[in-house]
């Protein structure tokens, strides 16, 4: 039975990312982890999170499970969701500046602070949260039967600039144009919550688990 | 293009089961929780709320159930409200499958349960819920407080120095309900949404007052609301969501279609 690790490091709820990944493959076993082993062991790996970044950074060190992820990291199909593509920028703005992975260069910038719609002039709220759209920058085994520009639930306050424009998967506008999906290899993160945007998400995990790892 | 303006069907549930009379041609059920969520997630909802109004605390282990099932079927954001005064409270509607729940008598009585509660699950799942009603006299400047109790209490709260001060204490979103519109069908009350999505940054969920697709729209047109949240109207199966979205559609809001 192919096994996905869901990386569970006490940061935001992994029960509908558990949820929907067994709903769209239910020959996959599906287990929310903090065990290393496990998730060294698992074919794939999801690395999820919500909250802030000097919190993430604190448990994941303390878990021992930063070491972990740098280890398999390159070794199979990996998906970051919201924190966990975050996380994997070398650096953050949030809560007095923190380091993150690394493993995409560039960082992780707040929105800026009266935020200004480009077209209209009006403010914009802080969190982007609700459904906007996803811009795909080019092909991607992941972006596989979902339509351009399709709808995907976001929550933030950060967003990610990474500073190789080829890792920039999709994009979206909220003020800025910032990067809300980005991929290397076998690595996919989004911004978004795939758990949560209905069939678009679903698809993408759907995509995800049939995935091997190559672009 | 950009952000979608969101529509949100609210569920009033009492022992688990949605009271108010929910009315579709082809569900069979017409108090299953779990059938009725489903319906909305078919019809395009953005998010669904749900409000835990069962007088016994010993029965809120029945909400946990339903937000369960509902959440290993349907896909979209879930927000819990009703009998939220604790941390443990919050957790149990999260690990159940709930992505924020909505805090509002607890708050008010005491609002470090609001900072507490962003600080351990994080503002992202913290909505405070403002029931408000209007205080001026007409010839005076437009004023409005908390009320609770179902709007029968007043506590002298301001309710839009209440918003900002909610928004500092670690609120994600606020859900503001015109207490004097609620049930009403005549419309938000505009001036009370315009104000509190004024004075705050997060986003702001119009409710009260829902009684035709137009009402959704001015909202947000007119009441700069983020979100607009509805119960009756796609209850009893006047409207659909995707008709209320095509009306805020053609009158340029931008929706999820």
């Amino acid at each position: 039975m192919a096994t996905v690790a869901v990386i569970d490091y006490g940061m935001g709820n992994l029960r509908s990312v558990a949820k929907a990944l067994e709903h769209v493959s239910p020959k996959t076993r599906v287990t929310v982890t903090s065990e290393p082993e496990k998730i060294a062991s698992a074919d794939r790996i999801v690395f999820p999170g919500q909250g802030a970044m000097g919190n993430a950074m604190q448990e994941l060190h303390r878990l021992g499970l930063h070491e972990v992820i740098l280890r398999h990291i390159h070794e199979k199909p990996f998906l970051g969701i919201c924190l966990g593509l975050q996380a994997l920028l070398e650096y953050s703005e949030e809560d007095g500046g923190t380091n993150g992975l690394g493993i995409f260069a560039g960082k992780v910038l707040k929105f800026s602070d009266p935020l200004m719609d480009e077209d209209t002039g009006q403010r914009l709220k802080v969190p982007h949260m609700g459904w906007n759209q996803v811009h795909q920058a080019g092909d991607h085994p992941l972006w596989k039967n979902i339509s351009q520009d399709s709808r995907f639930y976001f929550v933030h306050s950060y967003y990610v600039q990474p500073s190789e424009k080829e890792t920039i998967a999709a994009s979206t506008r909220y003020g800025v144009e910032f990067t809300s999906a980005a991929s290397h290899d076998n690595i996919f993160a989004v911004q978004f919550h795939p758990e949560k945007s209905q069939h678009a998400g679903l698809k993408l995990l759907e995509n995800f688990i049939g995935w091997d790892g190559q672009c | 293009m950009g952000l979608a303006k969101r529509i949100i069907p609210c569920l009033d549930v009492d022992n688990g089961r949605v009271v108010k009379g929910v009315k579709f041609v082809e569900i069979r059920d017409a108090g299953d929780p779990v059938e009725i969520a489903r319906r909305y997630d078919e019809e395009g909802a953005d998010e669904l709320t749900f409000l835990d109004i069962t007088a016994s605390s010993d029965d809120r282990e029945t909400m946990v159930h339903v937000v369960e099932e509902v959440a290993s079927e349907v896909f979209i954001p879930l927000t819990v409200g009703g009998g939220i005064r604790e941390v443990a409270d919050i957790r149990r509607m999260l690990n159940a499958g709930a992505d924020k729940v909505a805090i509002n008598t607890a708050a008010v009585f005491n609002p470090e349960f609001v900072r507490e509660a962003a600080a351990k699950v994080g503002s992202q799942c913290i909505v405070v819920a403002i029931d408000a009603k209007q205080v001026s006299e007409e010839n005076e400047p437009k004023r409005w407080e908390i009320f609770t109790h179902g709007g029968r209490k007043p506590t002298g709260i301001d309710a839009v120095e209440w918003a900002i001060k909610m928004e500092s204490y670690g609120a994600g979103e606020i859900l503001l309900t015109s207490m004097d519109r609620d049930g009403t069908k005549i419309g938000f009350d505009l001036e009370l949404t315009r104000a509190i999505s004024d004075a705050v940054r997060i986003p702001v969920i119009a409710s009260g007052g829902v009684g035709n697709l137009d009402h959704l729209a001015e909202g947000v047109t007119k009441g700069k609301a983020d979100a607009v949240l509805a119960a009756s109207i796609f209850h009893f199966g006047e409207y659909t969501i995707m008709e209320a979205k095509q009306r805020m559609a053609e009158q340029g809001i931008e929706v999820r279609l």
